[in-house]
């Protein structure tokens, strides 16, 4: 009983599709303000989504994904993720994420004028962020 | 009355059309239904992205952020999307009229034309068409979305153009589909009224980072997701439109086919009846 007690809805939803919807028990990822783990009961709150991994803990199951954009929002019993931009590990493709890092290094070295340096950080973030989950 | 042969290559003619028609309209129909399965796949995003939205705004209500606020330029952006192709009864013009009815000046817009066929109406009516981005109707992406979004988001920072607009057509259902004006920037206060009936929990929330910075972040994505649903939405429209018109002008051909082998077997029993005629009168004229 006290294990069921302890999990929560996590919904992610994506444009396209409803890309995940369990009772889970923890769910982890990356923010605008850092790194945030939130079990249930959790204070209600509106969070921005940095790139990053998502993990989401259900019982003794462990699952990743790469977050890429969008926001998140918290309630007691249930966390709603908001995703712009999320894959499954098996959805990645490494040697294309390792192009984009590789460019995306490149851009901020250069800092050449015109660049959009905001992005290429973003771009490179992404890129690790898909890699990092597929080596996991 | 028109020969026989003439009324025959008319029905012939009228068949072929027929069966393009019917073709089509299987294809379309076969089309809607992706789309429409897209559409409604896709409602679960907004309708949450509405809700955070409109309560992030109700606790935000004073704030005097550039998103909230009209832009100094005179200049309006307005996506238009409409289709490639034609043949599906009045969508395109049913969105064109929306522009060219509308209390909009012809100088003060700036057209993101989505979709040639209503690029193609308003530059002839001369409106300034800044971008045309016809392809992406074809097959929407949300990576399209915003991409256009994050221009026009740029263009409105830098104080190019003071609103934003999105001209589109609503997919009701299936038969009903109504051409729809958006207006995307700045976000109106006033479709915030109803806020006040939020449930507790959401009249309670957090933001972090702060409420201003976390509008700077989510109007954005606010916006993209606006002009992904009006992307998705016009995309089942257009195919519900094209089922629907060329179902009615199947059935159409069908009257026509009917009516003209009426004719043609008038005529064929007239030519008999002529012909025997002559035969008996011939026949008398011997005798």
């Amino acid at each position: 009983m006290a294990d069921d007690n302890r999990n929560f809805t996590l919904k992610i939803i994506t444009p396209d599709r409803v890309f995940y919807e369990e009772e889970v028990s923890m769910v982890e990822f990356n923010t605008v303000e850092g790194e945030v783990g939130i079990y249930k009961n959790h204070l209600p709150m509106t969070m921005i989504i940095a790139p990053g991994i998502l993990t989401i803990t259900r019982g003794d199951e462990v699952r990743e994904a790469a977050l890429h954009a969008g926001f998140t929002e918290v309630l007691p019993d249930k966390v709603t993720i908001l995703a712009e931009i999320i894959e499954w590990p098996s959805e990645i493709d490494v040697a294309r994420a390792k192009e984009a890092k590789t460019r995306a290094e490149e851009r901020i070295k250069e800092h050449a004028p015109g660049t959009d340096l905001n992005r290429a950080e973003l771009a490179l973030k992404r890129a690790v962020a898909r890699i990092e989950t597929v080596r996991d | 009355m028109a020969s026989m042969r003439d009324i025959k290559r008319r029905k012939g003619s009228i068949q072929s059309t027929q069966q393009i028609t019917k073709a089509m309209k299987l294809v379309s129909t076969v089309k809607l239904q992706r789309a429409k399965q897209r559409a409604e796949q896709s409602k679960a995003y907004f309708n949450c992205m509405y809700e955070t939205v409109t309560s992030m705004l109700a606790r935000t209500g004073g704030l005097n952020h550039p998103y909230l606020k009209a832009g100094e330029s005179e200049k309006k952006a307005i996506i238009v999307i409409t289709s490639n192709r034609g043949l599906a009864g009045g969508y395109n013009s049913n969105v064109v009229k929306l522009i060219t009815k509308g209390d909009f000046k012809k100088e003060d817009l700036e057209i993101y034309a989505i979709g040639k066929k209503g690029k193609d109406t308003l530059q002839r009516y001369g409106y300034h068409i800044m971008e045309e981005n016809s392809d992406i109707i074809e097959e929407p992406s949300y990576v399209d979305a915003m991409a256009i979004g994050r221009k026009l988001l740029d263009a409105y920072a830098a104080g190019e153009i003071g609103e934003i607009y999105l001209a589109y057509t609503g997919f009701k259902n299936t038969v009903v589909h109504e051409p729809k004006l958006l207006k995307l920037l700045p976000v109106e206060a006033a479709e915030n009224a109803d806020t006040s009936q939020e449930t507790g929990s959401k009249a309670m929330m957090n933001f972090e980072p702060e409420d201003d910075e976390a509008l700077d972040m989510i109007i954005p994505k606010y916006v993209t997701s606006l002009i992904y649903g009006g992307l998705v939405e016009a995309c089942a429209s257009e195919n519900g439109a094209r089922m629907q018109a060329m179902d009615s002008a199947t059935s159409n051909a069908e009257e026509m086919i009917d009516h003209l082998s009426l004719m043609y077997n008038r005529a064929r029993q007239g030519s008999i009846t002529q012909e025997l005629t002559e035969i008996i009168a011939g026949a008398n004229a011997i005798s």
